[in-house]
C-alpha cells in the first residue's frame, strides 16, 4: 500500500547556493559599459548580497526539515487514495523516482487548498448549462469540490467491484478502476468521470515537474530523470552545441544566490 | 453621476503594443496623452522569479482574471453560447504592456498577396476560387504602403533576422544579425534546402545582440533561457512595450498611465467621440476622461465590445452580411504538423528563446499554385526552438498510453528526443464567423460579455491536412524515426491551446460597407476615433500577428497627428 508519509527523499532537502554575479560579468549584461536588463541588471553593481556569495561553483550546503510535508486539505484516507492513484499514472520505475517519491500527493493537496482550487481566477458565474464537448468545463462545481467527489467515486467504485478500498487493491486492479474513469464507463451524477481522471492526471504531471517550491518534484528528482535544468540563467553558450546535461537548479537557488 | 476630469488631446484605451506606440509617437509630436490600462502596472524586475512554468505557464500569472471578463463561445448560430470558464484555446493579455509582454516575438511581415488577398485571387484563379460565405477582402492598401510602416517597428524592436527569400520587397535589413542557430534548427534547414525549399532564420524580437534603437533605448541580448510565451522577460531582451516605447513617451512629461482603469464606454456626440468613460477597478468609481481623440488599442474582443456597448458603427448582422462590427473575426490553424521522435539523437530542447526557429514561406499565402487545391492561402512552416519546459511537454509517439509505466518510460526516454515541425496555417473569415453582445452572461461590471461564434471551415481542414503533409516531408528528411502527422482538423474547440491570434472584428478597408476604419484605422462613422490592432485585420495570414499590428499603430500615428492638424476624413 501507498504510504504518503514516506514519500522517498522528501524530509530533507539540499540547497546549493551557487553565484549568479560571475555569470552576469561573464555574460557581458552590460551594453558599452552601461548596465542594462531590469531584473539582473542591479545584480551587477557590488552589492552585500553579491560580495558574500561564493564566486564559484562550490557552494555551501545547509540541511533544512521540510515542514511543507503536511496536508492543507485532504484528510489522510483522501491522501492515500490520491497518493495511490497518483502512483499508477505516473509510477516508480528503472527511470526515476514516481509521484509518491516526488511528493506530488502534497503538491495536488497544497494546491487544492489555493485559488487553483477555489477556480478564483476564473468564470463561474450563473447560469449553469450543460454545453458542447468544444465549449469546455460548464459544470458548478470548484476543483477541490470535484477532487472530493472523484476520490470518493473511486473509494466506492472499488468497494463495489473489488469490496476493498482504493489504496488497498493490487496494482492491477487500481489501473482497472482507474481506466474505469479515464473511459467514463464509470457514470457518475455530479461530474464527468473522465473529467476528473484528466484533471488528476495532468496535475500529477505538474507536481512531478514543477519547481520544487510547490512541494512536489523532490529534490528536482523529477527534472534530473529527464535531464531538465530547471531554472538556468543562460543557455547562450550551449544552444548552438549539441546536447549535454546540465545540473538542475531551483528558484530557490535562484533566490539564496542573490 | 461619474465625476468628470480635466480634458486631454488624446486618450488612449489599452496600453499595450498598438496604445504604447501611438502614445510615443505623438507625445513625441507634442501631444498630451492619457493612457488606461485596466490592468496592473508591470515592469521587468517584476520578472525576477519568472523561470515558473506553473505560475506562467500553466496558472497564467500575466493574464487576464477570467472571473472579471471573459467571452462565450458558439460553434453555430443555432446553440446556445456559453462561457470559456478556463482558458484553453486562446490567452487574453492584461496589465501595462498588454499581451506584448507575453509574446514569443516572432515578428513576421505579411505577404503582398494578403493585402490584395481578394483581388489576386481572382485575377490568378477566377472568382469561382472564393467559396460560399468567405468574405475575404482586400485592405485598402499594399504591402508597399505598409513597407515603411513594417521597417519602422521592426527597428523599433530591433528585430534579429535575415531576410525572407520569398517575403515582399524590404527596404532595409533588419538591425540585428538572426539569432544563433541551434543543431535542431540546422537540421531543419540543411533538410528544406534538399527539398528545394527555402528556409531563413525566424524575425526575432529576442535580440541576437546588444541593439540601441532610433530611441535611444538600449537593450541587451537574448540569454536563451526558454522562457518566453506566457513570461515576461527578466533581461529586457525580448521587445515589448514596457522596455521600448513606454518610457520614450513618460519622458516626455505628456504621457499619463493610468493602471487600475477599466474602459467601458466611448462617450459620442453628433458623430464625434467627446471622451470615455471608465471604472477605477480599485475603488469602483465612474470617471470620465474627456479628450479630442479617442484611440481603442485594447486586444480584439474588447475593441468591438467597446464600439457595441457605446453604439459606435453599425452592428453587423450575419443574417443579411451587412454592418460592420463585428465581422469577419478570423483565427489561426494551428495543429497541422508532424512530431518527429530520433531514437539515436538527443537535443538541448531545454534551451530556446520564443522566436529561436527556422522558417519557410513555401506553401504560404499564395506562394505556389492552389489551382487543384480546395483551399486558398497557406501557413509558414516552422521549427521553432521556444524551450521545452517540463510540464507542458511530455511528447510520446502514437499508440502509446496517456499514464502510467509505458506513458512514463516513454515520455522521460523522448523528453530531449523530439522535435515538432510546424504550418501556422492562415485564417479566412466566413459570413457567419462574428462577434457580438452575448445575451445572457456579464462581466464583473455588469457589461455583457463578448459572444464568439466560430468554427473550423472545410477551407481549414483542407489547409491543416496539407500543411501537416509537407511538414511530415521535411521531417523524414531529418531523419526522424517515429512520424505522428495531423489525421483531421475536426471542429474548432475552446478547451486546448492553439494560438493568441484573434483578429477581426473592427476591419479596415477602402469601403465603409465593408470595413469599420479605413486604412489610417480613423471610424468611418467617428473622425475622431482610431481602432488599432488585430481587430482591423480583415483576414489573418499564416504567420504571428504582431510585426503587422505594430506596423498599423505607427500608421494610425501618423493619421492621428494629420487628423489633429487637419480635422475630417483622413482619405
Amino acid at each position: 500500500m501507498a504510504d504518503p508519509n514516506q514519500p522517498g527523499g522528501s524530509g530533507r532537502d539540499k540547497v546549493e547556493q551557487p553565484s549568479r554575479r560571475k555569470f552576469l560579468v561573464q555574460a557581458g549584461y552590460a551594453v558599452g559599459g552601461v548596465i542594462v536588463g531590469g531584473a539582473l541588471g542591479s545584480l551587477i553593481r557590488p552589492s552585500k548580497k553579491t560580495e558574500t556569495a561564493p564566486q564559484t561553483g562550490e557552494g555551501t550546503t545547509a540541511e533544512i526539515k521540510n515542514y511543507n510535508r503536511a496536508p492543507m486539505f485532504f484528510n489522510q484516507e483522501q491522501l492515500g487514495i490520491v497518493s495511490a492513484a497518483t502512483e499508477r499514472i505516473f509510477p516508480a520505475d528503472d527511470a526515476g523516482p514516481g509521484a509518491l517519491a516526488l511528493g506530488v500527493p502534497f503538491f495536488i493537496d497544497h494546491q487544492l487548498a489555493g485559488e487553483w482550487g477555489f477556480n478564483s481566477r476564473e468564470y463561474m458565474s450563473p447560469p449553469f448549462y450543460a454545453g458542447e464537448k468544444v465549449q469546455g468545463y460548464q459544470g458548478r462545481l470548484k476543483r477541490r469540490e470535484m477532487f472530493e467527489i472523484g476520490l470518493r467515486e473511486l473509494e466506492n467504485y472499488s468497494q463495489t467491484k473489488f469490496t476493498k478500498g482504493f489504496a488497498a487493491l493490487a496494482p492491477e486492479q487500481q489501473d482497472e478502476v482507474l481506466k474505469a474513469f479515464e473511459s467514463d464507463e464509470v457514470k457518475l451524477t455530479t461530474i464527468s468521470a473522465s473529467g476528473f481522471f484528466k484533471m488528476l492526471r495532468s496535475s500529477t504531471l505538474e507536481g512531478a515537474y514543477s519547481d520544487p517550491l510547490y512541494g512536489g518534484n523532490a529534490d528536482m528528482n523529477g527534472w534530473k530523470m529527464r535531464s531538465y535544468p530547471g531554472n538556468q540563467m543562460s543557455y547562450a553558450d550551449v544552444i548552438d552545441k549539441d546536447f549535454s546535461v546540465i545540473a538542475p537548479s531551483s528558484l530557490q537557488d535562484h533566490l539564496s544566490a542573490h | 453621476m461619474a465625476k468628470t476630469l480635466p480634458k486631454t488631446d488624446v486618450v488612449i484605451v489599452g496600453v499595450g503594443w498598438a496604445g504604447g506606440i501611438i502614445a510615443a509617437e505623438l507625445t513625441k509630436s507634442g501631444l498630451n496623452v492619457v493612457g488606461l490600462e485596466r490592468g496592473k502596472e508591470r515592469k521587468t524586475e517584476d520578472y525576477f522569479m519568472v523561470h515558473d512554468e506553473l505560475r506562467y505557464g500553466l496558472r497564467y500569472e500575466l493574464m487576464q482574471d477570467l472571473s472579471k471578463d471573459t467571452v462565450t463561445f458558439r460553434s453555430t448560430e443555432k446553440i446556445r453560447a456559453l462561457p470559456m470558464r478556463s482558458y484553453g484555446s486562446f490567452l487574453l493579455g492584461e496589465g501595462l504592456g498588454g499581451a506584448g509582454v507575453h509574446w514569443n516575438g516572432q515578428t513576421y511581415r505579411f505577404l503582398p498577396y494578403d493585402f490584395q488577398i481578394r483581388t489576386k485571387t481572382i485575377e490568378r484563379y477566377g472568382k469561382s476560387k472564393i467559396p460560399d460565405g468567405m468574405t475575404i477582402q482586400d485592405w485598402g492598401l499594399t504591402y508597399d504602403e505598409m513597407e515603411p510602416y513594417y521597417d519602422k517597428f521592426e527597428k523599433l524592436t530591433g528585430i534579429s533576422g535575415e531576410p525572407n527569400p520569398l517575403g515582399g520587397k524590404r527596404s532595409a535589413d533588419y538591425p540585428t544579425p538572426p539569432m544563433k542557430k541551434s543543431p535542431a534548427l540546422s537540421m531543419f534547414s540543411d533538410a528544406a534546402s534538399k527539398l528545394k525549399l527555402h528556409p531563413y532564420m525566424m524575425p526575432s524580437a529576442n535580440l541576437s545582440e546588444a541593439y540601441t534603437n532610433p530611441d535611444g533605448i538600449s537593450r541587451a541580448a537574448c540569454q536563451y533561457c526558454a522562457f518566453c510565451e506566457r513570461f515576461g522577460c527578466e533581461y529586457g531582451a525580448k521587445a515589448d512595450p514596457v522596455v521600448t516605447v513606454l518610457p520614450v513617451a513618460l519622458k516626455t512629461g505628456k504621457f499619463e498611465i493610468r493602471t487600475h482603469s477599466h474602459v467601458r464606454r466611448i462617450l459620442h456626440q453628433g458623430g464625434k467621440a467627446t471622451g470615455v468613460m471608465y471604472t477605477d477597478v480599485t475603488t469602483g468609481e465612474e470617471l470620465v476622461q474627456p479628450a479630442d481623440i479617442v484611440v481603442v488599442t485594447s486586444y480584439v474582443f474588447n475593441n468591438v465590445k467597446l464600439m457595441l456597448m457605446s453604439g459606435l458603427g453599425k452592428p453587423y448582422d450575419p443574417a443579411s452580411g451587412t454592418g460592420v462590427i463585428g465581422r469577419n473575426y478570423a483565427y489561426q490553424v494551428l495543429k497541422g504538423n508532424a512530431a518527429g521522435f530520433f531514437d539515436d539523437k538527443q537535443f538541448n530542447t531545454y534551451a530556446g528563446a520564443g522566436s529561436l526557429g527556422v522558417t519557410l514561406d513555401d506553401y504560404n499565402g499564395d506562394n505556389f499554385d492552389h489551382t487543384d487545391l480546395k483551399f486558398i492561402h497557406g501557413g509558414s512552416i516552422s521549427l521553432s526552438q521556444t524551450g521545452m519546459r517540463p510540464i507542458a511537454n511530455n511528447p510520446v509517439p502514437g499508440g502509446t498510453a496517456s499514464w502510467g509505466a509505458a506513458f512514463k518510460a516513454n515520455s522521460v526516454k523522448y523528453a530531449n528526443r523530439f522535435l515538432s515541425v510546424g504550418g501556422q496555417g492562415s485564417c479566412m473569415p466566413f459570413r457567419h464567423h462574428f462577434l457580438d453582445l452575448d445575451p445572457t452572461y456579464k462581466d464583473a461590471y455588469g457589461d455583457p460579455l463578448v459572444r464568439l461564434t466560430f468554427d473550423f471551415e472545410e477551407q481549414d481542414r483542407q489547409l491543416a491536412l496539407y500543411l501537416s503533409g509537407k511538414c511530415a516531408e521535411i521531417m523524414k528528411e531529418m531523419g526522424a524515426s517515429h512520424i505522428d502527422q495531423l489525421k483531421e482538423l475536426g471542429p474548432y474547440e475552446i478547451t486546448t491551446y492553439q494560438s493568441t491570434h484573434n483578429t477581426g472584428g473592427v476591419v479596415m478597408g477602402a469601403s465603409p460597407d465593408t470595413s469599420a476604419v479605413n486604412t489610417y484605422l480613423q471610424m468611418w462613422d467617428a473622425e475622431n476615433v482610431f481602432v488599432v490592432g488585430a481587430s482591423a485585420f480583415p483576414h489573418n495570414s499564416g504567420y504571428n500577428p504582431t510585426d503587422t499590428v505594430g506596423a498599423l499603430a505607427f500608421r494610425a500615428a501618423e493619421g492621428i497627428f494629420k487628423y489633429r492638424q487637419k480635422g475630417g476624413s483622413l482619405v
